[in-house]
């Protein structure tokens, strides 16, 4: 069990450090260097050098990239080039906002998702089942952005029935304790607060779902038909169990294995989701700072470690999904 | 031999029937597995739906400049009288769906971006899939550290989530062209592809036909191309047509983000929904509706035509 | 009075898009409290559909089963699904060809074992455990206590089966069905397992159907044998009487087929040609016919029936039979 953790951390390590390698020779491969691709082309010649020798480009190449390991194994990515902040400040301001909207939204997914591929497996060949396999076909079909915008013409414009963007309203208290809302009213008491971060939270949640919701729909709903014609669901018939203990114990155990997988393969998804979403409903986490630091001159600093810390966030979900695999499927233990 | 009364005659007719129907299950003994699931293929509702949207979306793409009214870039001085900041033209004679926001013809635009698309996703798909399958051909038949570089090259691909890695290609690149869409979209599959053909490759390599094939003395080369490659390539072929609906959905999202094609001219509807559907959403959703609605069905077509090929070369699903 | 007694028994499977395909055809048999009865035959002459029918297991859509199985005197295939329930694993218990797919993987033993005692004899998990320990040693699980605890993967293929057995019969049924439950295994074990399943029914006195295509287990077990043909029964006789006459041409084809050790040295092994999917593409006649050594006109030209012969719980459906080895 350690030496698979280990193992797996061992893979994250290298794995980091091509991704690095490979963005750190990339800038540099730039038409005009990483000076012109930080200042822009129309730069004078003199801010041109001060910056060169600044930030070290005068020095022999592997010294560069020395120092750049270095500098990203602590945590230091110099200063946005936009803001003029630490990139570390801008991206640990950003990163509550994503994750409270990436939790939301696979909270929806999985708390809807389950039981209906459940219900649309128990419906096999019926009509239920096969609007369910219409549905969510077109929910993976569906450009989210798009979902996103239409969403919010219907339920905000002209309806109210939600805010329109934003994480909370203006003027509304909040007191930031962990940087996710929701859980900050809470925490403070701020209960208006509370309420009003999680009215904001609703519908970029339910728009960021969509995809995941529909691929945990049909995982479940395939796991569910495969596990109703193994053997041991007919042993379990066979013993005269109940119905309702043959699909708790038996069915719904085995069925979810799949889907335990999948929810770590969706993180990807959210990652990238988010920045449409986020997009879409102004939301300020990390999906807007990747639009924004790509949009006119591009925030190389701020860029790549959003790369990074994307990278570091999907291998580790992933290693999080291994673990609570071993522990719900005992034949991945003794491995 | 003929037995008594009105018997023989239906005896001797069944023995016949017997004698056909033995020879029959002699010579039909090893039906092929792919056209077992080209039969499943065609029983299977979802496969028709999915093809016929195919169908029909090549065919607009193809006949495009007989089908459109108009030429999709020329600007129509009757549309661009009417436009201003919060009106957009709607319905009118010789304009079916209206203006877009330049005073062009909606309704040619959209047809003509059923080509574009078609062009997109395609060339995404192509250069995706030839990358990838050399690759991973590569690594399966190569092994040792050939075969492992390039898996730990796919991993660090594979770290980041793929409309993450295709912004990151795009915003890399100096400016934004239609080449730098279709090379972030399709780079984004290499690694999908690759492991795919390896994953299949070394199955096989331990499956009981290349044992066979290898016992008998044929020649290492022959066994990849001829037993290998060609089971393996279903797979890709399905992965290709998954492929597909993928590759336009990341084209729009692209455009969206203002990392798409900056020529204005160019009709694809990803770029219709990104930019102007997106924007003047509140004006003449239309904008927005059509070429949402087209991508979705297109996207739609391919996953279903891909998900019914998956399911019929699934051997658990044979018979 | 027969403990079980499945009368004109027929299962159609009706899938969409094929064409219904009668799998039983009119099955029927006795079994007496105690006996031991086999069901012989190939893969797909529908022994397995039969005990599945029996049990209620099959699929309630794509399937029409229709005849009686009177078990008791209770028609098992008129009672609710719940009654039914009711009776599975406390009267009939099952146990299955692949011994590692029929135990749930993620699953401890010992629950395995316990949840069918919670079930019907209303014990709690504590006191289930307890019995379920002594019933895996019963059926010689050495270490029971820490099997217990152990998944089916932590096995070997003997042990689960035992532990199968141990299932089927933890709420003493009086009857067992197993279905061909030695046929996943190694040889060696094979043996340990039938021995260990005649010990128990011996000792309990429950009623055994035994389901199998293998001969050596027949003569072993079985007091009488049914032999299966495309869904029908072609030939019943006491164990005796089939292995020394058999009357049937697949039978007789069947017993021919196993190699002896005082056949001539160089003597061909017979085989039947052809296989079960060779069948008549018409329901009247003989499904044997085109495989058959002994055709004639009359085998294929209408129904025959299965008419009792003059053995002791014989039967057979056969137009030409094997003639009698008269006693010189």
């Amino acid at each position: 069990m350690v030496r698979v953790v280990l193992r797996r951390l061992s893979q994250l390590g290298v794995t980091l450090i091509a991704l690095m390698t490979l963005i750190f020779f990339w800038l540099r491969s730039l038409p005009g260097g990483p000076v012109d691709a930080l200042l822009g082309e129309r730069a004078t010649p003199q801010t041109r050098e001060t910056l060169t020798r600044a930030l070290g480009y005068d020095q022999p190449i592997w010294v560069q990239y020395g120092r750049f390991l270095r500098n990203v194994v602590t945590g230091d990515f110099g200063n946005s080039i936009r803001t003029g902040e630490p990139v570390a400040d801008v991206i640990s301001r950003a990163f509550p906002a994503t994750v409270e909207l990436a939790l939301a939204a696979i909270v929806i997914a999985v708390g809807l998702g389950i039981p209906l591929g459940y219900l649309a497996a128990r419906h096999h060949g019926r009509l239920l089942d096969n609007a369910t396999i219409v549905v969510t076909l077109v929910g993976i079909s569906v450009p989210i952005f798009f979902l996103g915008y239409l969403l919010k013409d219907w339920l905000t414009q002209g309806t109210h029935l939600f805010p329109p963007s934003g994480r909370i309203s203006t003027g509304v208290e909040n007191t930031g304790v962990t940087g996710f809302f929701v859980l900050d009213g809470l925490l403070t008491r701020e209960w208006d607060a509370s309420a009003d971060a999680l009215w904001h939270l609703i519908l970029p949640a339910v728009t960021l779902a969509t995809i995941p919701l529909a691929i945990i729909v049909r995982i479940t709903r395939a796991g569910v038909l495969d596990v109703l014609d193994e053997d041991y669901v007919r042993t379990a018939d066979a013993k005269g169990l109940r119905n309702a203990t043959i699909r708790k114990r038996h069915v719904l155990r085995n069925a979810l294995l799949p889907v335990v997988t999948t929810i770590g393969l969706q993180t990807g998804t959210l990652l990238a989701g988010a920045v449409l979403t986020e997009k879409v409903y102004n939301w300020g986490g990390l999906g807007t700072l990747i639009t924004d630091s790509i949009s006119g001159s591009r925030d190389y600093p701020v860029l790549q470690a959003l790369i990074l810390l994307a990278a570091v966030v999907f291998i580790v979900v992933n290693l999080l999904v291994d673990l609570s695999y071993a522990v719900i499927d005992p034949r991945v233990r003794v491995r | 031999m003929n037995g008594p009364g009105g018997m023989a005659t239906l005896a001797d007719h069944k023995r016949r029937r017997i004698d056909e129907l033995t020879a029959r299950t002699a010579e039909g003994g090893g039906v092929s597995l792919l056209r077992d699931a080209g039969r499943r293929l065609l029983r299977n509702p979802a496969a028709i739906v999915g093809g016929a949207i195919i169908l029909l979306f090549l065919i607009i793409a193809i006949f495009a400049p007989l089908v459109a009214p108009h030429d999709p870039v020329q600007r129509f001085p009757e549309l661009t009288g009417g436009l201003t900041v919060d009106s957009i033209p709607g319905a009118s004679a010789g304009h079916p769906l209206g203006s877009d926001p330049l005073g062009r013809d909606f309704a040619s635009r959209m047809i003509y971006g059923a080509r574009q698309t078609l062009f997109v996703g395609v060339l995404a798909t192509l250069i995706g899939l030839l990358c990838g399958v050399l690759l991973g051909a590569i690594a399966g038949a190569a092994g040792g550290w050939v075969d492992m570089l390039i898996m730990r090259i796919t991993d660090v691909m594979l770290a980041l989530p793929s409309l993450l890695l295709a912004i990151t290609l795009v915003a890399l690149a100096r400016q934004p062209t239609q080449w730098t869409v279709i090379v972030a979209v399709a780079v984004v599959n290499v690694p999908i592809f690759a492991r795919l053909l390896r994953g299949s490759m070394l199955a096989q390599r331990e499956s009981d036909h290349v044992l066979a094939a290898r016992a008998l003395g044929v020649r290492q080369r022959h066994i990849v191309t001829r037993h290998m490659l060609p089971n393996s390539l279903t797979a890709v072929i399905v992965q290709a047509t998954l492929t597909f609906a993928v590759a336009i959905l990341d084209a729009a999202a692209l455009s969206f983000l203002g990392l798409g094609d900056p020529d204005i001219n160019r009709a694809e509807w990803g770029l219709m929904l990104g930019v102007d559907g997106v924007r003047y959403l509140e004006v003449r959703p239309e904008l927005a509706y059509f070429p949402a609605i087209a991508i979705i069905l297109v996207a739609l077509g391919f996953t279903l035509l891909g998900e019914s090929m998956r399911e019929a070369l699934d051997p658990k699903n044979r018979r | 009075m027969p403990l079980l007694d499945v009368r004109d028994l027929k299962v159609v499977f009706q899938r969409k898009g094929a064409e219904p395909f009668t799998a039983v055809d009119g099955v029927g048999f006795a079994v007496e409290p105690g006996q031991t009865v086999g069901l012989v035959g190939e893969s797909g002459c529908g022994k397995s559909v039969t005990s599945l029918a029996i049990m209620g297991l099959l699929p309630r859509r794509g399937n029409r089963v229709t005849g009686e199985v009177l078990f008791e005197d209770t028609d098992l295939l008129r009672l609710r699904p719940q009654d039914l329930r009711d009776r599975r694993g406390r009267d009939i218990g099952m146990i299955f060809q692949d011994p590692l797919s029929s135990l749930n993987p993620v699953i401890p033993l010992g629950l395995q074992v316990a949840e069918v005692l919670e079930r019907h004899q209303g014990k709690t998990r504590q006191a289930a455990l307890r019995q379920a320990r002594e019933l895996l040693d019963a059926v010689g699980i050495p270490d029971p206590a820490r099997r217990l605890r152990e998944f089916p993967h932590q096995l070997s293929g003997g042990m689960r089966q035992r532990a199968l057995i141990a299932i089927a019969l933890a709420c003493k049924p009086r009857l067992l069905i197993a279905d061909e439950p030695t046929t996943a295994l190694d040889v060696t074990i094979q043996a340990q397992i039938l021995a260990l399943l005649k010990d128990l029914v011996d000792r309990s006195g429950t009623a055994l159907v035994m389901i199998t295509h293998d001969l050596g287990v027949v003569a072993g077990l079985c007091d009488t044998v049914n032999v299966l043909y495309a869904g029908k029964v072609v030939e019943r006789a006491v164990r005796h009487d089939l292995f020394a006459d058999p009357r049937h041409p697949y039978t007789h084809g069947l017993l021919r087929s196993v190699p002896r050790l005082d056949a001539d040295r160089g003597g061909r092994l017979h085989q039947i040609r052809g296989s079960v999917s060779d069948n008549i593409p018409w329901p009247d006649g003989c499904a044997f016919a085109p495989r058959c050594d002994r055709v004639i006109d009359d085998c294929i030209g209408a129904t025959v029936p299965l008419t009792p012969t003059r053995r002791r719980d014989g039967a057979l459906r056969c137009t030409n039979p094997v003639p009698l080895e008269v006693p010189a």
